[in-house]
């Protein structure tokens, strides 16, 4: 009788609260030190290369970054300092996706030759060859590049020049094959595919077997398993493996360094023999540099270090996206 | 070593008058090796059409190598040898001549776990065989209807044909697996527990799905269910494999297999004494 009709809200959602044992709590702080720890650094060297070079950005502004000179001043005035990027930014960028897009059909080729036709024997041989190659110092392949490769690189050069001189980004205005972005290119990506190729392979090697044999048991052949199973499983992967190679394109220095005619003019012909990149750039005028330039150097390390971070994003999002739609 | 692929004979002989081919699946004198490790010793059982075969045994006693071996999966295996033979309409499969691919073709498989393909929706993981092994069909949309009704799937997909694989339960992800498997026409399927990750309602309806494609084609089943044996199966086979290799104790129709076995041990097996 005595139920009335309740007039109820709904309620509220309640709060839920989670304890944490001892050695959660301990384990928890660890990791959230080491993940706070990368980022306050990150933040840090962020913080530390606008503040120095702040003043680059507020005396020339946009036309650090799209200007095509880097004059040192003569001091009294005479001859004004004048310090702008642009050419060794495209060129960092020409550079790195030369390189990536040599490197990515080797890598992805290579890992899938080692994951699904190598020999078990060959295979083990290979991955720990790779996982070394990785880890070779990109000196060692500058050096390699000048004495051995440059030779091939112009051949090909020629060779490309011969064929598709038609295409704009590929004709040369003096037929000087040596010391361009192209050849540069063709180094770092030797520079670059272990590691992406070290990386396809083990998100290959991951692939669920059932899905392999699945293929398989249809009527498949093992090409028909990789394109029905193994590359979509292992796309993200893959394109995580080649943000990574791409990271150390951007940032490379030594041998572009000792590669590439460093000029300062936007150069988009491949196989020209000038460019440059903002790496290369700095360890060119660090020596010698006044205070100021070398505010301006610091601010051209600030907008590569921009662009790697915009870089790995994009790749995130890619990854994510990816990898959300299964 | 005695590891290696017998291939000499066949039992169609080329005489007149009496060929003896046996139409169906035939395993001949079977062995089977994980590298060193002898697993499965002379079996011999026939898989005639329109029949389901029961696969039942202790666990570790060979069914899934057995099945891997009918359809030439088993060679994947790094390590892995066999000997005998398996016929399929009397010719050997494990002929150096013959391309596995095509083997596979005719002796479809279905895995424990459902696994439709991820990256692919349930219209295009139908129809993934007719891609895989590049045949040719006309009418793709007709395909699509009559595997899914044969794996008793189409009623309650046919309005989303576009949704992935992954948004249905586990008992449909099974009957849509089933359904990619009939889609390049097999005339063997060969299912390894197809049930075993599968509610008691999933698993009625995939055995009733057994029972109308076995109209058509041989089914194979392993399963560690007796009830579920003696419920689809027409013919069973008793596996064990006491320490040493796995091997074939008693093959017969399941009626008799678990009314009246000639085996003592098939009988404690069946009645669930030991396993
Ligand atoms: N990939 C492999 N490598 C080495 N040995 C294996 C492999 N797969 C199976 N074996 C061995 O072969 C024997 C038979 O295994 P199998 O998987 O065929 O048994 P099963 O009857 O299917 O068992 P279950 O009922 O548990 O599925 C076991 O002793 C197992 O250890
Ligand atoms: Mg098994």
């Amino acid at each position: 009788m005595s139920i009335s009709p309740s007039v109820q809200a709904t309620p509220e959602a309640r709060e839920l609260s989670v304890i944490f044992n001892r050695a959660d709590r301990i384990f928890r702080r660890i990791v959230t030190a080491g993940a706070l720890t990368s980022l306050i650094l990150l933040g840090l060297i962020g913080t530390f290369l606008f503040v120095r070079s702040a003043q680059i950005f507020n005396d020339r502004g946009l036309k650090f970054i799209t200007g095509s000179n880097w004059t040192a001043g003569s001091g009294d005035g005479i001859i004004p300092d004048d310090f702008s990027i642009g050419p060794m930014l495209t060129g960092t960028i020409l550079v790195s996706v030369i390189a990536l897009v040599i490197s990515m059909p080797l890598a992805i080729g290579g890992a899938l030759f080692v994951e699904f036709y190598a020999t078990p024997k060959v295979r083990r041989v290979l991955t720990t060859l790779l996982d070394l190659a990785a880890a070779i110092p990109s000196l060692i392949f500058g050096i390699w590049g000048v004495v051995f490769f440059s030779s091939y690189g112009e051949r090909w050069s020629d060779l490309l020049n011969s064929r598709f001189g038609w295409l704009p980004f590929i004709k040369v205005q003096n037929e000087v094959f040596g010391r361009s972005p192209f050849v540069a290119g063709c180094v770092l990506a030797s520079l670059i595919t272990p590691i992406i190729t070290s990386v396809s392979r083990e998100v290959f090697s991951r692939t669920p077997r059932d899905l392999v044999d699945t293929c398989y048991a249809l009527g498949g052949t093992r090409w028909g398993a990789i394109k029905t199973v193994v590359l979509p499983f292992g796309k993200s992967g893959v394109i995580g493996g080649a943000m990574l190679g791409l990271g150390r394109a951007l940032g490379e220095t030594v041998a572009v360094y000792l590669l590439l005619n460093i000029v300062f003019r936007y150069n988009f012909r491949i196989l020209e023999s000038e460019g440059g990149n903002i790496a290369s750039l700095i360890a060119l005028k660090f020596g010698e540099a006044t205070e100021y330039e070398l505010k301006a150097l610091v601010a051209a390390g600030f907008v590569l270090f921009l662009l790697t971070l915009v870089v790995n994003m994009v790749a995130a999002s890619i990854v994510e996206r990816s990898t959300r739609r299964r | 070593m005695s590891q290696t692929v017998q291939t000499s004979v066949t039992s169609v002989d080329g005489e007149q008058g009496e060929p003896k081919v046996v139409r169906g699946l035939e395993a001949k004198n079977i062995h089977a090796w994980f590298g060193k490790h002898h697993v499965l010793k002379d079996v011999s059982l026939r898989f005639p059409e329109r029949t389901v075969t029961g696969l039942i045994g202790p666990s570790g006693c060979g069914k899934s190598t057995f099945i891997r071996l009918l359809n030439r999966m088993h060679e994947f295996i790094p390590g892995a040898a066999m000997a005998g033979q398996v016929l399929q309409d009397g010719h050997d499969i494990y002929s150096p001549e013959v391309d596995a691919a095509a083997i596979r073709l005719k002796v479809g498989m279905v895995f424990q776990k459902p696994n439709p393909f991820p990256a692919m929706n349930i219209r295009e993981n139908v129809l993934s065989g007719i891609k895989l092994a590049h045949l040719k069909v006309a009418d793709h949309d007709a395909i699509v209807e009559s595997c899914l009704t044969r794996a008793g799937l189409w009623k309650e997909v046919k309005d989303r044909l576009t949704a992935t694989g992954g948004s249905l339960s586990g008992g449909q992800q099974q009957r849509l697996c089933i359904a990619r498997s009939l889609a390049v026409e097999p005339s063997v399927l060969l299912m390894d527990e197809p049930c075993s990750a599968l509610d008691p309602g999933s698993t009625l309806r995939i055995e009733e799905t057994i029972k109308e494609l076995v109209e058509k084609i041989a089914v194979v089943i392993v399963t560690h269910n007796m009830q579920q044996a003696a419920r689809v199966s027409d013919f069973c086979a008793f596996f064990l494999a006491d320490g040493g290799p796995g091997y074939l104790v008693e093959a017969d129709a399941t009626k008799k297999l678990f009314t009246n076995p000639s085996d003592t041990r098939t009988a404690d097996y069946v009645q669930g004494k030991f396993g």
